[in-house]
């Protein structure tokens, strides 16, 4: 047991290691005292308001690697989740600005349209791998491509409304009020607020924890990942199972941009929330694709991402310089996983022939 | 028969199916541009005009280099998803080197850069066996933080933290003779042969020494790795790395050196694209090119002839984008005729899956054509990443990938 906690803990505490460490040596080599830096950051991260910050910061950031974990659990690699979201975000967001239903019902339709727009998007992916081969890594990134610049771009062309005549922006419509998440409470005089969307994200975990766990679907994605010829001997229908997990990671991946929705913004523009998708794969690959992995690995990224803004403003360590940590640490993470993976079988070999021996003799 | 009578006749198979099967092809897109160019509703003088194929060959170019350097990384059994990344830091060590230096040292850096992330990547995938497309995220992911170099940078020499200042661009040519002459076949406006000279004029008007230089090492690819022992050993890596080990080829060393020449390649791919083409480097440029390439390699089955018909390809789209805005409503009219055609074909082999499916496209596209006199001003900045799916649908199951690709090799496991 206490073999495991090590093996489980050491990969990610290296990698956040070499994260700061290596951060510190570029802070140093560009004349900016790290330890300041790291001081500033610290310091403003751990005030109350930040806080909350970092925690609406980390339901995106969760539900981004619970989506591109589903693919990883069986070797799928779902790099289309940015494209799903923000695709998704902006047909949510018109069909809540259409319609005023009852607040349960309005909040499923929209959530039931960013997901169903998600899953689409990248079922098309898992068709086109399953019917013509198609790679997932460059199918789901040219979708990315399509989505953002292509779909979403002309929807919001066409959809877009000059709102009252004194701002020019491009935004959809607001929302209509029934389908918003409120803030459950407030902090620094209501400046910032933690959004009620993280119930949503706590269901979504949950489920996908049991879905993995505890279903024989769950069950085949996993056996698919693990071996997919075995899992083919015994079974396990591979095409069906590439759509199914392509399907729920892009339905996850629809929920993404809620947040910053239903909470904070209520309409779709230009300035909508992007990245998200591409820290998805950041937060899965270092939580190890498991529930509480993901969790604290959103919160640290989502932590880096808001403690960050304090640099810009105090002292003169670029605020770039967390781009730079977030490389290093999943790159430090999937070296050290692989490393300890690699121990941890070495040693179980030992293990097991030593127990052998013993009979043995 | 003898090894060299062998030798010869794979030769010649291979001469005959690639080199006939490409001038296939080649001549089949000529003709559809011209008949295109002839009969689009929309006046679009510019789809075979050497002006624009001048900027499509140049913009194949970054895209050219990512194919190339995926050929040498999966010729060697890593599959390079992390290309990307690796153009992305040669877009911005071109645009350093020519500030402090000028464009040949700005691409010789960019170069340098792109072979600091394969070698990166090396270490990843060969030495410690990461999953290769996992290690190629991570290092697209690390290419992000290039933001830190250009904050410290750019402004000190009047730039932003998101661009540098503009570049002196290389100077451009054209080449004495062979220019001048297709620019008057070209002229005459004869229907195809004024078509063909105009993209073959493309290759020899508004170009420079980096243009050229990069173009010949499609051939010097080709020749590396299939006449030389570095290349046979290289490839033997990504096809049997066990055998390979058990010839006494350093299969670590050989894919080290697939991944870093990658690197090198995806890197000068991108300087050249923030050097020559666009005389500055902003934040997100590559648009993905580093995928393209990818895309351009698995179109040219892993060889770099077919990799540069590929690259000429998605170069010309992105023209598309830069130049006449009529002129991708005019290639409306050029798909619905492949597609027309490939319907008749699929109506007489009675497959009647295929009809239907071709039949809806060809319907979609002919009453698009019909209907309207331009296209939507997103659809020419999407054309090169839907162009990549329709090559993946069409090519994905001919690929022939080397045997060993992807798989990470761990010496003395077998």
């Amino acid at each position: 047991m206490l073999t495991r906690i090590k093996y489980t803990l050491a990969a990610p505490g290296i990698a956040l290691l070499a994260a700061v460490l290596f951060s510190s040596v570029i802070l140093l080599a560009t004349g900016v005292s790290p330890i300041e830096a790291f001081l500033n950051m610290a310091e403003y991260g751990s005030r109350g308001v930040t806080l909350v910050a970092v925690v609406n910061r980390s339901i995106p950031f969760f539900l981004s690697g619970i989506a591109v974990a589903i693919g990883f659990k069986m070797n799928l690699f779902n790099i289309g989740v940015e494209g799903q979201y923000i695709f998704a975000a902006i047909v949510a967001a018109k069909v809540g600005s259409s319609v005023d239903l009852p607040a349960p019902l309005q909040i499923t339709l929209i959530l039931a349209t960013a997901m169903t727009v998600g899953a689409l998007w990248s079922g098309l992916a898992g068709v086109m791998k399953t019917s013509r081969g198609v790679h997932e890594v460059i199918s789901t990134i040219m979708l990315n491509a399509i989505a953002v610049a292509g779909a979403t771009a002309f929807l919001l062309r066409r959809w877009s409304v000059q709102g009252d005549g004194q701002s020019l922006e491009t935004k959809l419509p607001e929302i209509a009020e029934s389908g918003w998440f409120p803030v459950l409470f407030t902090v620094d005089n209501g400046r910032v607020g933690l959004s009620s969307f993280i119930f949503v994200a706590i269901a979504v975990g949950v489920v996908f924890h049991l879905f993995i766990g505890r279903t024989r679907w769950g069950y085949d994605l996993r056996a698919t990942g693990i071996s997919a010829t075995s899992a083919e001997s015994s079974g396990v229908n591979p095409k069906r199972t590439v759509i199914l997990a392509m399907v729920l990671s892009g339905a996850v991946a629809g929920l993404i941009g809620m947040t910053e929705l239903l909470t904070f913004e209520h309409n779709y523009n230009l300035r909508f929330i992007q990245g998200m998708g591409f820290t998805g794969i950041a937060v899965a690959l270092l939580g190890r694709n498991n529930l509480v992995g993901i969790a604290v690995s959103a919160f640290v990224f989502a932590w880096l991402d808001v403690a960050s803004g304090v640099l810009e403003v105090r002292g003169d360590a670029p605020r770039a310089v967390v781009g730079l940590m977030t490389g290093v640490v999943i790159l430090a993470a999937v070296i050290s996983y692989a490393v300890i993976e690699r121990k941890r079988a070495d040693e179980e070999l030992r293990t097991a022939s030593d127990a052998i021996k013993e009979v043995a003799t | 028969m003898t090894s060299t009578a062998i030798e010869a006749q794979g030769r010649f198979n291979l001469k005959k199916s690639r080199s006939v099967r490409f001038m296939l092809f080649g001549v089949a897109g000529v003709m559809l541009l011209a008949v295109t160019q002839t009969f689009a509703k929309t006046p679009t003088s510019d789809i075979t005009s050497s002006g624009t194929w001048s900027i499509a060959v140049a913009w194949s170019i970054p895209i050219l280099m990512a194919g190339l350097g995926g050929i040498f990384s999966e010729r060697a059994g890593v599959v390079n998803i992390g290309l990307e990344g690796m153009m992305i830091v040669g877009t911005w060590a071109g645009a350093v080197g020519t500030i402090l230096v000028d464009p040949w040292f700005g691409l010789v850096l960019a170069a340098a850069a792109g072979s600091i992330g394969g070698l990166i990547m090396a270490v990843a995938t060969v030495s410690f066996q990461v999953d290769h497309i996992i290690a190629g995220v991570a290092i697209n992911v690390l290419a992000v933080g290039t933001r830190y170099g250009s904050d410290l940078f750019f402004p000190k020499y009047g730039g932003s933290i998101t661009q540098s200042p503009t570049l002196t661009a290389p100077a451009t040519f054209d080449i004495p003779l062979l220019g001048p002459m297709f620019r008057a076949i070209e002229d005459k406006a004869w229907f195809l042969v004024s078509d063909v000279a105009g993209i073959l004029g493309g290759f020899f008007i508004h170009t420079t020494w980096f243009t050229l230089a990069l173009i010949a090492l499609v051939p010097f690819s080709t020749w590396v790795l299939w006449r030389t022992a570095f290349g046979l050993r290289l490839r033997s890596a990504g096809e049997h790395p066990i055998a390979a080990d058990s010839l006494g080829v350093s299969v670590y060393k050989y894919k080290y050196y697939g991944v870093v020449i990658s690197g090198a390649l995806a890197g000068v791919g991108g300087g050249f694209l923030s050097v020559v083409l666009t005389g500055i480097y902003k934040e997100g440029q590559t648009v993905g090119k580093g995928f393209i390439g990818i895309a351009t390699m698995l179109f040219g089955n892993y060889h770099p002839v077919g990799t540069a018909g590929g690259a000429l390809l998605f170069g010309f789209a992105e023209t598309l984008r830069l130049r006449d805005p009529a002129a991708p409503h005019g290639l409306i009219l050029g798909i619905a005729i492949v597609l027309g055609l490939a319907l008749l074909y699929y109506l007489i082999k009675r497959n009647w899956k295929r009809v239907t499916v071709v039949g809806l496209v060809f319907a979609l596209m002919a009453w698009t054509y019909a209907t309207t006199t331009s296209v939507i001003p997103e659809i020419p900045k999407i054309t090169p990443h839907i162009a990549v799916l329709v090559v993946l649908l069409f090519f994905s199951a001919r690929l022939r990938p080397p045997a060993a690709d992807g798989i990470p090799y761990r010496r003395g496991d077998h």
